[in-house]
């Protein structure tokens, strides 16, 4: 049973005070949003389970911080998608404008069409992907999680990258500094098969290269630990 | 930060509506640029002979019927006029150079704020409702506009630092970001012949334009240079007389959504300001690519 919301009627802020106030516990609310119109920080800081279909384009910054929550977004998104995102899953069936999942801690976002540049930039544990392709400087210092990309990916990939793993479908001819191609573990292709499928791709996994950090940089060497 | 619109017609049964549907998008654009706001309109082209030039005064209640007497008189030409808050619209039967040499050392208080065969360009302090409610924005028809709303960043709000620019006939302007070697171009300008009226770093971006153009270049070519040329953060988006251009530089930091349909092209920092647009729904969206010269024209 969907709760029909239209933001027209309750604004940003009345959504999501709605959405902050819902009690610990409660699994099986369904909202529609109604009238988005491209408006900044729809459902920001959810942190319930609560599913959320928003029916139409969204500005910037939404589903960021989000946790628990399932999050969906029939059309594009702007900028800073589910920025800091904590746990849940936050889809687009759009494309997504830059820095989307920036700094993002867990759960997975999926865009289903392109995302623009520094997607997943400075990523902490989040699961990414993106149907279509990213973006220049995508997974900036990208600390730890998953970028998948089933297109190609823009200049700069990866670039000043520590632990967290970027698989792309397609092209990746411009790598960041100290971004390099990396061997496919058996866990790791076996995680790349298993975000796929929860994202709703069927891609075989042997099309897909895995990137990483060459681990050359500066910050790198032990001897340099004592600087930080 | 700053907020830019542009809105081009291609079903000409829209123009009666431009007016309105581009003062609703700058409005949207108020939370990006609250300091100043301004408009260029595409327009009742004047005729064969004649120019258009738009003039701003600081004073709300100028004598603009005395400038047109005293021009007609000074320099034997014919003159139009009709005024919208504090500026003006002259359609002269003259010629062009003699027109603005005229005014420059006849009435100095008065500012060109375009000169074309078609471009109307309004501009002032204050919010784009505001600005737009003064000009009476929602009543104007025409082929393609675009718009500001400034949020001062490298020089002080003024009118004559709020955009558009223009230094060329029929050229505009909009300019969200900073440019950080416009100085020394502007030095390179001025040797070739180009005149500015402030130190605005977007006003350099629109005369390097017009020189490109005026050396033959097309719009997309001139683009190009800008490209090369152009060092710092921008998103502009250009008008001419029958065209409408979009560039981001290569890093792309400022925003940017293009729209398009079968009757219209529009770009603007952000979606909100394209949402109300008839078919906006049905709209082809997507974000300009960094260092990709778009552009549109009725040719």
């Amino acid at each position: 049973m969907w709760v029909d919301v239209d933001l027209e009627a309750v604004g940003v802020r009345g959504l999501n005070e709605r959405l902050h106030a819902i009690s610990a516990g409660v699994t099986d609310a369904r909202w529609r949003i109604r009238n988005p119109h491209g408006l900044h920080n729809i459902a920001v800081g959810a942190d319930s389970p609560v599913s959320l279909l928003i029916e139409g384009h969204v500005g910037y910054y939404c589903a960021g911080m989000n946790k628990l929550a399932n999050i969906t977004v029939a059309g594009h998104a702007g900028v800073g998608l589910a920025e800091n995102m904590m746990s849940g899953v936050v889809r687009v069936q759009g494309n997504a404008s830059s820095s989307a999942g920036a700094t993002g801690r867990g759960g997975l976002l999926v865009i289903e069409g392109d995302a623009s540049s520094r997607c997943g930039i400075s990523m902490k544990g989040i699961d990414i992907v993106v149907g279509g392709s990213v973006g220049h400087m995508s997974a900036f210092m990208a600390q730890a999680g998953r970028l998948i990309v089933c297109g190609d990916a823009g200049p700069g990939l990866g670039d000043s990258i520590y632990e967290a793993e970027i698989f792309v479908r397609g092209s990746a001819d411009d790598l960041g500094a100290d971004c390099i191609v990396k061997e496919m573990s058996r866990e790791q292709r076996e995680g790349l098969v298993s975000l796929l499928q929860r994202a709703g791709f069927d891609h075989d996994p042997s099309d897909f290269r895995l990137y990483g950090s060459a681990r050359n940089l500066y910050n790198f060497h032990i001897d340099n630990a004592a600087s930080y | 930060m700053c907020g830019i619109v542009g809105l081009f017609l291609k079903d000409e049964s829209l123009q009666s509506e431009l007016g309105s549907l581009v003062e609703s998008m700058l409005s949207e654009m108020g939370d990006r640029g609250p300091d100043s706001a301004g408009f260029a309109i595409y327009r009742d082209p004047v005729d064969e002979g004649e120019v258009k030039i738009t003039l701003s005064s600081p004073e709300d209640d100028y004598a603009w019927d005395d400038l047109a007497a005293s021009m007609e008189s000074d320099l034997t030409v014919s003159v139009r006029l009709e005024t919208y808050w504090n500026h003006a619209v002259l359609a002269v039967r003259g010629d062009e150079r003699a027109v603005l040499d005229w005014l420059r050392s006849q009435r100095p208080e008065v500012r060109v704020t375009s000169a074309g065969t078609d471009i109307e360009i309004f501009k002032e302090q204050g919010t784009p409702e505001e600005v737009s409610d003064r000009f009476g924005l929602a009543e104007f028809q025409g082929s393609h506009a675009l718009g500001h709303t400034r949020m001062a960043t490298e020089s002080a709000v003024t009118t004559e630092h709020s955009h558009p620019f223009s230094t060329g006939r029929d050229l505009c302007l909009v300019h969200n970001g900073s440019l950080s070697n416009h100085n020394r171009l502007r030095r390179k300008l001025e040797r070739h012949g180009i005149t500015f009226e402030t130190d605005n770093d977007s006003e350099v971006a629109a005369g390097f334009f017009t020189m490109k153009l005026s050396q033959g270049l097309d719009l997309e070519e001139a683009l190009k240079d800008g490209l090369e040329e152009l060092d710092g953060f921008y998103t502009f988006a250009i008008g001419t007389k029958d065209g409408f251009a979009v560039l981001r530089d290569s890093f792309a930091c400022k925003p940017a959504v293009l729209a398009e349909t079968d009757r219209w092209v529009a770009m603007a920092s952000e979606y909100r300001a394209l949402d109300h647009l008839p078919g906006a729904s049905q709209a082809r969206i997507w974000e300009p690519e960094p260092a990709v010269v778009y552009t549109w024209s009725r040719a």
